[in-house]
């Protein structure tokens, strides 16, 4: 037999195995394991609100109005099932007059609640879109900033809100990888737990 | 930045800590010795033999029957993912109920995943059924991961080789590596991800009722899976349209620890197996030193860049400086639990090594920031490089170094006995060269014609021309990463392509500098292989030029920096290097 046709025989018979055994019996196994150990984070970690499913912890949400804390600005519409990049380039008139925007609505949202909050506080997580769309934190000098809009809203102490942001707060992994977020859904279900609106 | 900094150091540490024990394994692996899986997957290997009729021990290949095996094999698989792409809408596994695209976008996607590039001109979630994702492109994440490695152990055959002419049998390799490395990490690092939060199931989307009484559907399905071979394998497809920046691909500061470590673990290993195989550990950390600089100075440099913040956040009168509570820096596409530190070092690692895969969009980088990725991919993925690519890339380049260095003491040049003449130089100067050949002719074209025009989401302007230069520079080294607002598409919804109509330019030209400048440079490399396999080994003398010492590791870094980046710096200095120094805007 020819090198040639060999070659051509036992390649025949190895994309067939191996996509068996690499496409299918690996991911279905892998599968079958983690929805017997790990259902819940296999699924998509759901968290609920009285008994209702109300996202995933892992999957960030859009909040509007004064009773909720926000979100970061989003390019998707804080889409779950369809991502894609904003792609707003460094050097971009668009991306500026965006920033511009998003700014003015933070401080005219919450200056009213914290008179000493100027341009410089707004941290910059605040005003810029994220990468996924869908970013499920914030920073916590965003979560504090928004804290007294919530506290008067709700008629809450102050100390009360910031308790629950630092409850909802992920840290950093053993205190050194990653950055600490404030988890935005976690908070507002905790919040609407604590001082339910109406 | 100290804390940046500090997970810098401790990354490395970590990266350091494992390249010896790796190595290890993975030049046990290759020498067809024991190791501790023997005794579970020996049977399984034989078995694989029987089934693959072939004898391995029996049948050594030099490198032309070598390269055929490996010639007909990825062949074999382009065919059958692109029949498995063309098909979707008869599939098992496809919840959502996908068809297939237009066919050349599935010419471009095919040829992506072969050549180990897994350039995206398409959204997994929203047009890729689960059996496509899993029995096509996961499989193919295996696979040219497989291929990459199999060739870097012919080549350190062919440099070891006392006589004759074998660098070992294809089919043997592929085995082995797949059997014995692929596949075990990632059965554990898949289900250590999904205990994480990563997702991994069947389903089909779930319609969520959110807290403030809207609407959200949650994508679903088998990602985990593939996720850590798409690190691991330096594939770096994602699942989702935004790949690991999304939180089901990578939902923490620890998974995203975990997936930088996938992505370094193999490349960085090799330089450990290479020392030890060819008989000097030495040999092997001289490589591993010069990669260590390259991608130490990009990592710096992207950090220092994305933590200044960018001209149109300045413009806008946002303050970008850090302060308690809040890291600063650019945030625009960048993920608060990764933060710029850790973005900063996924990107500059995803570029050195040829995985692509994002976990901040690159189009959003500072001007600075971003022209980073085109340097390291300018120097044609050797820092690290993708599973061994990288490392028999760099084998080319230490060649020319010596060569280089040879002409400059006078001497004939001789890597590690070997003597380097006319034939080797040849077939070395072709594989460096053939890469950064195929990225600017296809660029030029892509700038110079309206055909390429059409691709631009940015406009004519400098972050226009990144986007062009990026797409053919990261298909050309099969890296995958995108400045993602270039597409293959018409953008009547831009930037999401919802909807939007394949760009057959862009896609067919993709396609075919990705299988180009994968299997050209393999054949250079094979050839070069065998042409070392033949020589006789003649003692070092004290005249030879040594290859292990700071001298030799500063040399190699002088000749990747001179060949690999300098080819492209005038067109860095227009794109990304305008951007940063100017301060300009545009519209």
């Amino acid at each position: 037999m020819s090198g040639l046709r060999k070659d051509v025989l036992t390649g025949v018979i190895a994309i067939v195995v191996m996509t068996i055994a690499l496409g299918l019996v690996y991911p279905l196994a892998i599968t079958g394991i983690s929805q017997v150990v790990f259902p819940g984070s296999a699924n998509g970690s759901k968290v609920s609100d009285n008994g209702h499913v109300v996202g995933s912890e892992l999957i960030g949400q859009e909040f509007k109005g004064k009773a909720f804390f926000h979100s970061r600005p989003s390019a998707t519409e804080y889409s779950g099932n369809v991502t894609f990049f904003g792609n707003g380039g460094p050097n971009s008139a668009e991306v500026r007059d965006e920033i511009r925007e998003e700014l003015a609505a933070y401080l005219k949202l919450n200056k009213p609640y914290d008179r000493s909050l100027t341009r410089e506080d707004v941290p910059v997580d605040a005003v810029t879109q994220s990468a996924s769309g869908a970013d499920p934190h914030i920073s916590e000098a965003n979560a504090l900033i928004q804290a007294h809009r919530i506290a008067a809203v709700r008629k809450l102490a102050l100390e009360q809100v910031e308790e629950l942001i630092s409850d909802n707060t992920d840290g950093r992994f053993l205190g050194v990888l990653g950055e600490p977020g404030v988890n935005v859904l976690q908070l507002n279900i905790a919040l609407e737990e604590q001082a339910p609106l109406k | 930045m100290v804390q940046g900094y500090l997970q810098f150091a401790i990354f490395i540490v970590v990266l350091v800590a494992l390249v010896k024990p790796v190595g290890i394994y993975l030049a046990r692996v290759f020498n067809n010795e024991r190791v501790f899986l023997t005794p579970v997957l020996g049977p399984i290997e034989r078995g694989a033999y029987r089934v693959l009729r072939v004898r391995p021990e029996a049948e050594g290949q030099d490198w032309k029957a070598y390269a055929r095996s490996l010639i007909v094999f990825s062949l074999l698989f382009w065919l059958l993912l692109y029949l498995i792409l063309r098909t979707q809408g008869i599939q098992p596994f496809n919840p959502e109920g996908f068809h297939s695209g237009p066919w050349d976008l599935s010419f471009n996607t095919t040829s992506s995943f072969i050549t180990n590039t897994n350039w995206q001109y398409y959204g997994g979630e929203t047009t890729l059924t689960y059996f496509a994702q899993m029995a096509g492109l996961a499989v193919q994440n295996f696979v040219s991961a497989a291929v990459g490695i199999s060739v870097v152990v012919a080549l350190i055959r062919g440099i070891v080789a006392r006589s004759g002419k074998s660098l070992g049998n294809f089919w043997q390799d592929v085995t082995r590596i797949l059997l014995y490395i692929l596949v075990p990490i990632s059965v554990v690092g898949a289900l250590f991800l999904v205990s994480q939060g990563v997702i991994q199931n069947l389903s089909d989307s779930t319609v969520i009722h959110t807290l403030s009484g809207g609407q959200q559907i949650l994508a679903q399905g088998p990602v985990a899976s593939q996720e850590v071979i798409k690190e691991l394998g330096n594939n770096g497809g994602g699942f989702f349209n935004v790949n690991s920046a999304f939180p089901f691909e990578n939902p923490s500061g620890l998974t995203n620890f975990f997936e930088m470590l996938l992505m370094l673990i193999i490349p960085a290993s090799l330089t450990y197996a290479y020392g030890r195989m060819v008989g000097s550990q030495r040999q092997g950390w001289a490589i591993f030193s010069a990669m260590f600089v390259l991608f130490v100075v990009s990592v710096v440099i992207v950090y220092i860049a994305e933590q200044h913040g960018s001209p149109a956040q300045h413009a806008a009168g946002l303050h970008t400086h850090a302060f308690d509570g809040s890291t600063g820096g650019n945030m625009e596409g960048k993920e608060q639990r990764f933060g710029i530190a850790n973005s900063s070092l996924w990107t500059a690692i995803t570029t050195v090594t040829s995985t692509g895969a994002v976990n901040a969009a690159f189009e959003s980088l500072t001007g600075i920031g971003g022209a980073v990725p085109f340097i390291d991919l300018g120097y044609s993925e050797v820092v690290f490089g993708g599973v061994g690519a990288g490392l028999y890339s760099m084998l080319l380049y230490v060649i020319l170094a010596v060569f280089i260095g040879g002409l400059m003491v006078g001497r004939t040049p001789e890597y590690l006995g070997k003597k380097i003449q006319a034939r080797e130089i040849k077939l070395v100067s072709l594989g460096v060269l053939f890469t950064p050949l195929a990225v600017l002719l296809s660029a030029g074209l892509a700038s110079a014609t309206d055909l390429g025009k059409r691709s631009l989401y940015a406009g004519l302007n400098p972050s226009g021309l990144s986007e062009t230069l990026y797409a053919y520079l990261s298909q050309a080294n099969n890296n995958g990463s995108a400045f993602a607002g270039y597409t293959g598409f018409i953008q009547p919804n831009a930037p999401g392509n919802v909807e939007a109509y394949g760009l057959s330019f862009a896609n067919l030209l993709g396609g075919a500098v990705m299988v180009m400048a994968r299997f050209a440079p393999i054949i250079f490399v094979l050839a070069v292989a065998g042409a070392l396999a033949g020589k006789k080994v003649s003692p070092a003398g004290l005249g030879t030029m040594r290859t292990d010492n700071p001298t030799f590791v500063f040399l190699l870094i002088g000749v990747v920096i001179l060949v690999g980046a300098l080819t492209f710096f005038p067109s860095i200095l227009l794109g990304p290097v305008s951007n940063g120094l100017s301060g300009r805007m545009f519209p």
